[in-house]
C-alpha cells in the first residue's frame, strides 16, 4: 500500500515537473523560433560567467526573476480577493489536466507493474476535456476583477471563444471515442499498436483513420489555448493585452505560464489521440514487428525507454508546430472566428461523428 | 470510499454552498456555486460515479455557470444591499427551508442507511462505468432520453425565435 502510493506520488511529481519546465522550454523557444522567424537574433544579452546559452539564460533564468521581483500591482477599484483568484484559476486545470495521459505502457520492476500513467482514468478523456473548460473561468474572473474595459471585453471575448470551440473538439473527441470503443486515454493509445491492414503497413495510428477529427481537433485546440491566429481576447493593438493587462509579476507569469501548459495538453492530447500516443511504429512489448514478418528483440527496459522517448519526440513536434504557426499567421476578424467555429468547424465536427457512425455500423454488420 | 477525504470535501462543501447564499457581490456568489458543483463532483467521485462527475463539470461548472457569469457581467449587476423589509418573503423562504430540513432528518433517521432508501447499500458490478450507464440510458430510459432531447431542441428553437423577433 504505501509502496504504491510512493508510486504514485513520485509519478505524479515527475509529470508534474516535467509539464512545468517544458511550459519555460516553450518560452525559449518561442522567443528564439520567433526571432528566426522575424529574421532577428533574439534574446541574447543575459550570460552566467560569459554563458548565454543561445538566450536559455535570459528565458529560464532572467524572465522569472524579473517577474518575481517586480511589484504586484492590484488596480484601484478591482475585487481583490477574486483578482488573485483569477491566475490560480487558470492555472490549476491546466496543470493537473496532464495526469491521465499516458506517458509510457507499462514498466515491469520484479514483480511490481507500473502503468506509466499519473491517474487512470475509465474517464479520462471527459476528464481532460471537464479541466480545460475550468480554465474559462481564470479568463473570465481575471476580466471582471482588474476594473477595466480592456480586461472585461477580453474576458468576454475569451468565454465566448473557449466555449463555441469547446463544442468542436468535444465531437471531434466524441469521434475518437467511437473509433477506439473507449473514454480511457491509456486504452486508446494501446488501440493504435500494430499496422492498418497487412497489405498498407501504416502504423494503426487514429490519424489514419480519422484526418478530418484531426483537422478539427487541432484547430479547436488551438483556438482553446487562445493564441495567433485565435488571441482575440488578448488581442495586443485593440485591447493591451486583453483579460491580463491588468497584472503583473508572478500573477502575470502564471497566465503566462499557464498558455505554455495548454499548448502541451494540446500536444498531447492530439498525440494520444491521433499519433499513437507512446507507441513505436512496430514496436510490441516483444519486440519489433516488422511488417515483413521479421521479429527484431528488443529488452523490457529498452522498450519502454523507446516508447518514452517516442512519446516526447511527438509531443514536442506538436509543441514546436504550434508555436511555429502562431508566429506565421495573421490574427482573425472576431466575425470570423465566430463563423469559423459555428459554420466551419461544429457541423464538419458533427458530419464526422455521422460518418464513423456509419462506417462503424457497415463493418460490423459486414 | 475513505470517510476523512469525504468529509474534508463535505465540509468545503457545505461553506461554499453557504458562501453562494451569504455573498453580498453577485460575482462572488456565482463562484460559489461553481465551487459548491465542482466539489459535488468530488463527492461524486467518491461514491464511483465517474461519469457523472466529470459531465457535472462539464455541463453546470464548465458551461451553464460561465453563461451565469457572463450575464451578471454584462448587466454589470452591483452587490445586494442587505435586505431588512419584506417579511413575508422571509416567511417563506423559512417555511420552505424548514420543510427541506425535516424531510432530510426524517429520511435519514427514520431508515437509518442508505438500504432504508429502497437502495441496497452493495455497489453491483460495473456501477458508474459508462458502458453500463449507457446501456441502461438507451434500453430502460430510452423514451425519457428521447423526450428530453426534443425538449431541449424546442428550447433551442424558442431562443432563437424570441432572439429573432426584434429585429427584422
Amino acid at each position: 500500500m504505501a509502496l504504491e502510493i510512493g508510486i504514485a506520488a513520485i509519478k505524479a511529481l515527475v509529470v508534474l515537473l516535467m509539464v512545468l519546465q517544458l511550459a519555460g522550454t516553450l518560452g525559449w523557444v518561442e522567443r528564439k523560433g520567433s526571432a528566426l522567424i522575424q529574421d532577428r537574433i533574439g534574446s541574447n544579452r543575459a550570460a552566467v560567467f560569459g554563458f548565454a546559452g543561445a538566450g536559455l539564460v535570459n528565458t529560464l533564468m532572467c524572465d522569472p526573476l524579473k517577474f518575481i521581483t517586480k511589484e504586484d500591482v492590484v488596480p484601484a477599484g478591482a475585487d481583490r480577493l477574486l483578482h488573485l483568484l483569477a491566475p490560480c484559476v487558470n492555472l490549476f486545470p491546466a496543470l493537473v489536466a496532464f495526469a491521465v495521459i499516458p506517458f509510457g505502457d507499462v514498466l515491469q520492476i520484479g514483480d511490481q507493474t507500473i502503468n506509466l500513467q499519473v491517474a487512470p482514468m475509465n474517464v479520462g478523456v471527459l476528464y481532460v476535456l471537464a479541466m480545460v473548460s475550468l480554465g474559462v473561468y481564470g479568463v473570465v474572473l481575471g476580466g471582471w476583477a482588474s476594473n477595466n474595459r480592456w480586461s472585461l471585453l477580453g474576458g468576454i471575448r475569451g468565454s465566448a471563444q473557449m466555449i463555441s470551440y469547446e463544442l468542436a473538439v468535444g465531437l471531434a473527441v466524441v469521434s475518437m471515442v467511437m473509433t477506439y470503443g473507449s473514454l480511457d486515454l491509456q486504452a486508446m493509445a494501446r488501440a493504435q499498436s500494430g499496422v492498418v491492414a497487412s497489405w498498407l503497413p501504416l502504423p494503426a495510428w487514429g490519424i489514419f483513420y480519422q484526418p478530418l477529427a484531426f483537422l478539427v481537433f487541432l484547430c479547436g485546440g488551438i483556438a482553446e489555448s487562445k493564441r495567433v491566429p485565435f488571441d482575440l481576447p488578448e488581442a495586443e493593438s485593440e485591447l493591451v493585452s486583453g483579460y491580463f493587462t491588468e497584472y503583473s509579476g508572478v500573477k502575470h507569469l502564471m497566465f503566462f505560464m499557464t498558455d505554455f501548459i495548454e499548448i502541451i495538453i494540446v500536444s498531447g492530447m492530439v498525440v494520444t489521440l491521433f499519433f499513437g500516443g507512446w507507441q513505436v511504429p512496430y514496436l510490441m512489448r516483444d519486440g519489433f514487428h516488422l511488417p515483413w514478418g521479421s521479429l527484431i528483440a528488443v529488452p523490457h527496459l529498452l522498450v519502454t525507454l523507446l516508447q518514452l522517448v517516442s512519446f516526447a519526440v511527438k509531443v514536442l513536434f506538436f509543441c514546436w508546430l504550434q508555436i511555429m504557426i502562431r508566429w506565421t499567421l495573421p490574427r482573425f476578424r472576431y466575425d470570423q472566428l465566430m463563423r469559423l467555429g459555428w459554420k466551419g468547424l461544429l457541423p464538419l465536427g458533427l458530419a464526422n461523428v455521422v460518418l464513423t457512425a456509419a462506417i462503424i455500423l457497415a463493418v460490423q454488420s459486414r | 470510499m475513505s470517510l476523512p477525504l469525504f468529509l474534508v470535501f463535505a465540509a468545503l462543501l457545505v461553506v461554499s454552498a453557504l458562501g453562494v447564499i451569504l455573498q453580498r457581490s453577485p460575482v462572488r456568489s456565482a463562484m460559489s456555486l461553481v465551487s459548491t458543483l465542482f466539489l459535488l463532483a468530488a463527492v461524486f467521485v467518491f461514491l464511483d460515479a465517474h461519469l457523472v462527475a466529470l459531465l457535472q463539470i462539464i455541463v453546470y461548472a464548465g458551461a451553464i455557470m460561465v453563461l451565469f457569469l457572463f450575464v451578471i457581467m454584462l448587466l454589470n449587476l452591483q452587490s445586494e444591499p442587505r435586505e431588512t423589509g419584506r417579511v413575508g418573503f422571509r416567511l417563506v423562504a423559512a417555511l420552505a427551508g424548514s420543510f427541506l430540513a425535516l424531510e432530510v432528518i426524517q429520511l435519514t433517521r427514520a431508515k437509518g442507511t442508505v438500504a432504508g432508501l429502497g437502495m441496497s447499500g452493495a455497489v453491483p458490478e460495473g456501477f458508474g462505468l459508462t458502458e453500463t450507464l449507457g446501456e441502461r440510458l438507451f434500453t430502460h430510459y430510452l423514451l425519457p432520453f428521447e423526450i428530453t432531447s426534443v425538449l431541449l431542441l424546442v428550447a433551442v428553437i424558442g431562443a432563437v425565435v424570441l432572439a429573432k423577433r426584434h429585429t427584422s
